[in-house]
């Protein structure tokens, strides 16, 4: 009864009865109680979720599904409003918040039938690389619960975990941990595709523009992007189809019609395709063997007919200052409005309005949200702005302009790695403070976001301690769907294997046999440029 | 604003999962002072007059600066939904972004853009083709987000005039134009409302107003005083009314004008520059900024210097591009517009210049040419709300000339209305009443003293008729030729010297005899008449 379950065959399975939505839901609710010591979870919304599956469950019963995500379980990042359920962002300030609301993305889903398991956890206001700075607590990574990981460390995995990136470390954890089939991030910095990478799980970030923002609370508002957490490429690029499109509540979605992303071509010409590897990736820090699985996957593109070649990107490594000023900047002015008036934690200091917001937001937020915050204002300061926000404004541009040379030079797609290495131990991880571990965990995945790019993480490979290793895929704007057929073409080659549960006696597990994709419509050599 | 005249009450805030304190403002319309109309005639201080000396000529100088925000007239808001409405019960028009809810977005209102478009081709600015949204941070308890999204690099319109016009000289009866440059018109949010509960200590939040498009207008400190600055507002007062883009009543804090107020010397470099603050109408704005340069002259002229006061304490850590909206263009002509955007989301300024409306200088020019009156009479039936309809209706109803009815209508109505402090629609006395009452004396049935004593009548019983006044007061005119050569008569004979005056060549002088004849007989006598036959006894 081992199962490695892709949605799609799941999706299939409850099409055809074999089993159904409830009890689809009813195991991903005992998987989530059988992995609550990985605190992926900040809400379990259970008892909705048995409504719906129930709901779809009559649907699917009389013949009439609503798609393929029909009674799928889901978990969202708990940044991401969900009306009547709690939103927290991982933050005191917001601990007992329910919007009255359903962000875009979360209504699209629900639109579709898919059954919401929870809200997942995350480094505060989406703030850090590793999901440790939450004020439930750190998510721990389900690999290092996995035997090729205790083996190798020989140590008891209570004590020696490893973290599971961030900060949308929670959804990562959800999916490579099966109590979901698919989950929403948010990618600012490389949210989403650096716990995606840590954890063994794909991770889009797609274009910014092609997926509403709307009810996503805000890191930084011109770099954020909902992320799409699977298991598979092609349950990406079914998720990615579903919520992208214009939201007229968010004015930067794009108001062209996308591409429809039904299927992805897997028949190609890979000799009409170049890849491009930036030169600049190759920096310190980079561990041996990420750099190894780089270099393995190129030589798997050349093989096979691609055209490999190196590129520059020379502004690549401004990209983190430039960053931490841009960010730092639009916190600063994010987090204004959690005063404690209209909603959230408010202090009981009344001596004044200003003592008031002051103890409230003292108490609210955490030492990292806080020193952005700081260092924000400071930015923003009257004296400040021409020498900070602008000239970073002005490097985000050369950063963009060194994409969009590099694209136009005739390059389809940028293959780097996604992390410096495989995740670390959190008793070493919390050695060092947020910001340096920011710094350097968003390195690679960083200028995709300056850039507004889409990009996609896949895993490749275990490294020599049992933990996975993904590589990073960007491609040029609203070319979300060539992107995903490279990182789909990768998938098959590399072969790696997810996490895999054992039933238990008794227990009984998800009976599905593994099955061949449906047949949908390829799109023939769709990358060819013309 | 009192506190204890409004009541207090908490309501559970629409929409916001959050028990809020609200209050009600039922009361504090009327702790203002309600005054709509700029009176510039009965402004305290004339231009420069109080400061300028014919012996010193550089003498200190005020000038003048206005910053006017003008809340736009539309159905929506700025950036979401919700209604835009005056007096409506507390936190009842907000929406989550009102609110602002996290994870909330601004979308721009279509209808604001155009406004704001329309408000520009009105005073000759140049339209922005692109502009920009800032970020203007500020804590303050009523701006929910903390910041305000406004236009502070690039606004949608730049460079443009003002012209406007006040009755000056001696008798205040000279009309003197001028005109004032418009730096920018940029769109911005409103902030909420906040009043300070002293007794319980608690701040109290009205977020009604909380994101209403505005118009902030930044004037460019040409106006050297309290009249000009006040004659300028009122004529933009006066655009936007007739453009509809705002309803302008200043009472109702539509239309709010801070005032930049500096002295000098003509020549030298501007003085230190202080800030008059909420102004809610235009008497006391002119008043206040002639009371500044007063003060500012005061403190140089005894060796003081001027400081700047009202910004004790600035909130603002400055401004940032508001990432969530993407920049706002202008298209030229429909063909210029990208094809996959529907012409329901686009505003082309050949579509906006197209809908202006008649503004109040065309409006003044028209009146002078079709009424043959002059511009001083059409600059006050422009200015004084309702005057051009009511006057345009008597002019229709009447046999009388229209430089007849100007005279009525803009000195014995308009004073009337005055001293009673009433509007034009307020006006006990209907334009087809004094309509009839002027057909009376253009048929030499009254004469126009009794017509001035009977438009006093009608004003104190506006149910009566004029015909019915004049019947039964007896005050119709008397043409019995005998009755009237009695009186002359009498007249004559106990005024010797007078008639001697006459005789002498002193034809002037017959005037008066008249007047005397007209008292005897309550000016009810033909004057016509009374004149020939006066003419006839003392030749």
């Amino acid at each position: 009864f081992i199962q490695r379950l892709l949605r799609i065959e799941v999706s299939l399975a409850l099409k055809e009865g074999r089993i159904s939505p409830t009890e689809l839901c009813r195991k991903c609710l005992n998987r989530i109680k059988k992995t609550h010591h990985l605190n992926a979870y900040i809400t379990v919304s259970e008892e909705l979720a048995l409504k719906q599956a129930h709901e779809a469950e009559s649907r699917l019963s009389k013949g009439v599904s609503k798609g393929p995500l029909d009674g799928i379980p889901f978990a969202v990042k708990d940044n991401f409003c969900t009306e009547n359920i709690k939103t927290t962002c991982a933050s005191n300030m917001l601990k007992d918040y329910t919007p009255p609301y359903n962000a875009t993305v979360v209504q699209k889903l629900l639109d579709q039938g898919a059954v919401l398991m929870g809200k997942t956890n995350l480094d505060e206001f989406a703030m850090g690389s590793g999901s440790t700075d939450s004020a439930f607590g750190p998510v721990r990574n389900p690999w290092s619960y996995e035997a090729a990981y205790r083996e190798k460390s020989g140590a008891d995995p209570d004590a020696d975990w490893v973290i599971a990136g961030g900060s949308s470390g929670g959804s990562a954890a959800a999916v490579a941990s099966l109590t979901s089939f698919f989950s929403l991030g948010s990618d600012t910095g490389g949210s989403t595709r650096n716990p995606g990478a840590l954890c063994g799980v794909v991770a889009l970030k797609p274009t910014y523009g092609l997926v509403s923002r709307h009810g996503l609370i805000p890191l930084v508002n011109s770099m954020d992007v909902p992320g799409i957490i699977t298991r598979s490429v092609h349950d990406a690029a079914t998720v990615l189809g579903v919520l992208q499109g214009h939201d007229v509540k968010d004015s930067t979605t794009v108001t062209d019609h996308p591409t429809p992303l039904t299927g992805l071509p897997d028949d190609f010409d890979p000799r009409n395709i170049r890849v491009g590897i930036p030169k600049e990736y190759h920096g310190p820090g980079l561990s041996q063997e990420t750099l190894a699985q780089w270099s393995r996957v190129a030589d798997m593109f050349e093989q096979a007919g691609f055209q490999v070649e190196q590129v520059s990107l020379p502004h690549t490594q401004h990209s983190i200052v430039c960053y931490h000023v841009l960010c730092h900047a639009e916190v600063a002015s994010n987090m204004a409005r959690f005063d404690g008036l209209e909603y959230g934690h408010r202090s009981d200091v009344s001596s004044s309005t200003e003592a008031m917001y002051a103890a409230t937001r003292h108490g609210g937020f955490n030492d990292v949200v806080r020193g952005r915050i700081l260092s924000g204002n400071y930015f923003l300061l009257k004296q400040n702005y021409e020498h900070y926000f602008v000239k970073a404004q002005q490097v985000r541009r050369l950063i963009n302009e060194d994409f969009r040379r590099v694209f136009g030079s005739g390059v389809d797609v940028l293959l780097t790695p996604t992390t410096l290495s495989d995740a670390m131990r959190h008793t070493d991880f919390v050695q060092e403070d947020n910001r340096t571990r920011s710094a350097q965990e968003d390195i690679f995945t960083q200028p995709a976001n300056m850039a507004g790019l889409p990009a996609v993480s896949v895993p490749t490979a275990l490294s020599s301690r049992g933990l996975p290793i993904g590589l990073q895929l960007i491609g040029p704007a609203f070319q979300d769907r060539s992107l995903l057929t490279v990182a789909q073409w990768i998938e098959q080659k590399v072969g790696f294997a997810p996490i895999r549960y054992h039933g238990d006696a008794g227990e009984g597990e998800i009976r599905v046999d593994v099955l061949p994709s449906t047949p949908t419509v390829w799109e023939k050599n769709y990358l060819i440029p013309c | 604003m009192a506190a204890s005249s409004a009541g207090i009450g908490t309501l559970l805030c629409k929409n916001i999962n959050k028990q809020i304190e609200i209050f009600y403002p039922t009361n504090r319309r009327y702790t203002w002072c309600v005054i709509r109309r700029i009176c510039t005639s009965i402004s305290r201080f004339r231009c420069q007059g109080q400061i300028k000396r014919k012996s010193a000529p550089k003498e200190l100088v005020g000038v003048v600066g206005l910053e006017v925000h003008a809340q736009i007239q539309s159905i929506t808001k700025l950036f979401s939904g919700s209604q835009v409405r005056f007096q409506a019960p507390p936190n009842s028009l907000v929406s989550f972004f009102d609110a602002s809810l996290p994870g909330t977005l601004p979308v721009l209102n279509r209808r604001c853009v155009e406004a704001a478009v329309m408000t520009g081709l009105a005073l000759d600015c140049v339209i922005n083709r692109k502009s920009l949204f800032d970020r203007k941070h500020y804590f303050y308890a009523d701006l929910p987000a903390g910041y305000q999204i406004t236009q502070q690099r690039r606004p949608i319109a730049v460079d443009g005039t003002l012209t406007y016009s006040h009755l000056g000289g001696t008798r205040r009866n000279t009309l003197i134009t001028k005109s004032v440059r418009i730096k920018q018109i940029q769109l911005e949010q409103d902030s909420g409302k906040s009043l300070h509960d002293d007794r319980r200590g608690q701040t109290l939040i009205d977020l009604n107003r909380a994101g209403v498009g505005l118009m902030e207008l930044v004037m460019e400190p040409d106006m050297s005083c309290g009249e000009e600055a006040a004659a300028a507002v009122r004529e933009l007062q006066l655009i936007l009314q007739a453009l509809g883009t705002c309803q302008g009543h200043m009472d109702e804090g539509q239309l709010r004008v801070d005032a930049n107020v500096s002295v000098h010397r003509p020549g030298d470099p501007w003085g230190v520059r202080t800030e008059v603050k909420n102004i809610n109408s235009g008497r006391n704005l002119a008043r206040a900024i002639d009371y500044e340069i007063q003060r500012q002259v005061g403190v140089l002229k005894n060796g003081g210097t001027v400081q700047n006061e009202t910004r004790s304490f600035d909130r603002k850590s400055g401004f940032m591009p508001e990432p969530n909206l993407p920049p706002l263009i202008v298209y030229d002509r429909p063909s210029t517009a990208p094809p996959c955007v529907h012409p329901s989301q686009v505003v082309v300024l050949e579509e906006v210049r197209a809908g202006l409306p008649e503004l109040p200088r065309a409006r003044r020019t028209r009146l002078v040419e079709s009424y043959d009156i002059l511009p001083e009479h059409s600059f006050t039936l422009v200015n004084e709300d309702g005057l051009t309809d009511y006057f345009e209706a008597v002019v229709k109803e009447t046999k009388a000339g229209p430089r007849k009815v100007i005279g009525w209508v803009n000195q014995v109505l308009l004073g009337l209305l005055h001293h009673h402090s009433l509007s034009v629609s307020q006006s006990p006395v209907t334009p087809q009443m004094l309509a009839q009452l002027l057909n009376l004396q253009e048929n030499g049935q009254i004469s126009s003293s009794v017509a001035k004593q009977v438009f006093q009548e009608l004003w104190r019983a506006p149910g009566k008729t004029a015909q019915q006044i004049i019947q039964e007061q007896d005050l119709g005119i008397v043409s019995n030729t005998t009755e009237i050569h009695r009186i002359c008569q009498k007249v004559v004979d106990s005024h010797p010297d007078q008639v001697q005056a006459i005789r002498g060549g002193n034809k002037k002088v017959l005037n008066k005899l008249m007047g005397l004849v007209q008292k005897e007989t309550k000016g009810r006598a033909d004057p016509v008449l009374v004149r020939s036959i006066l003419e006839e006894k003392t030749s």
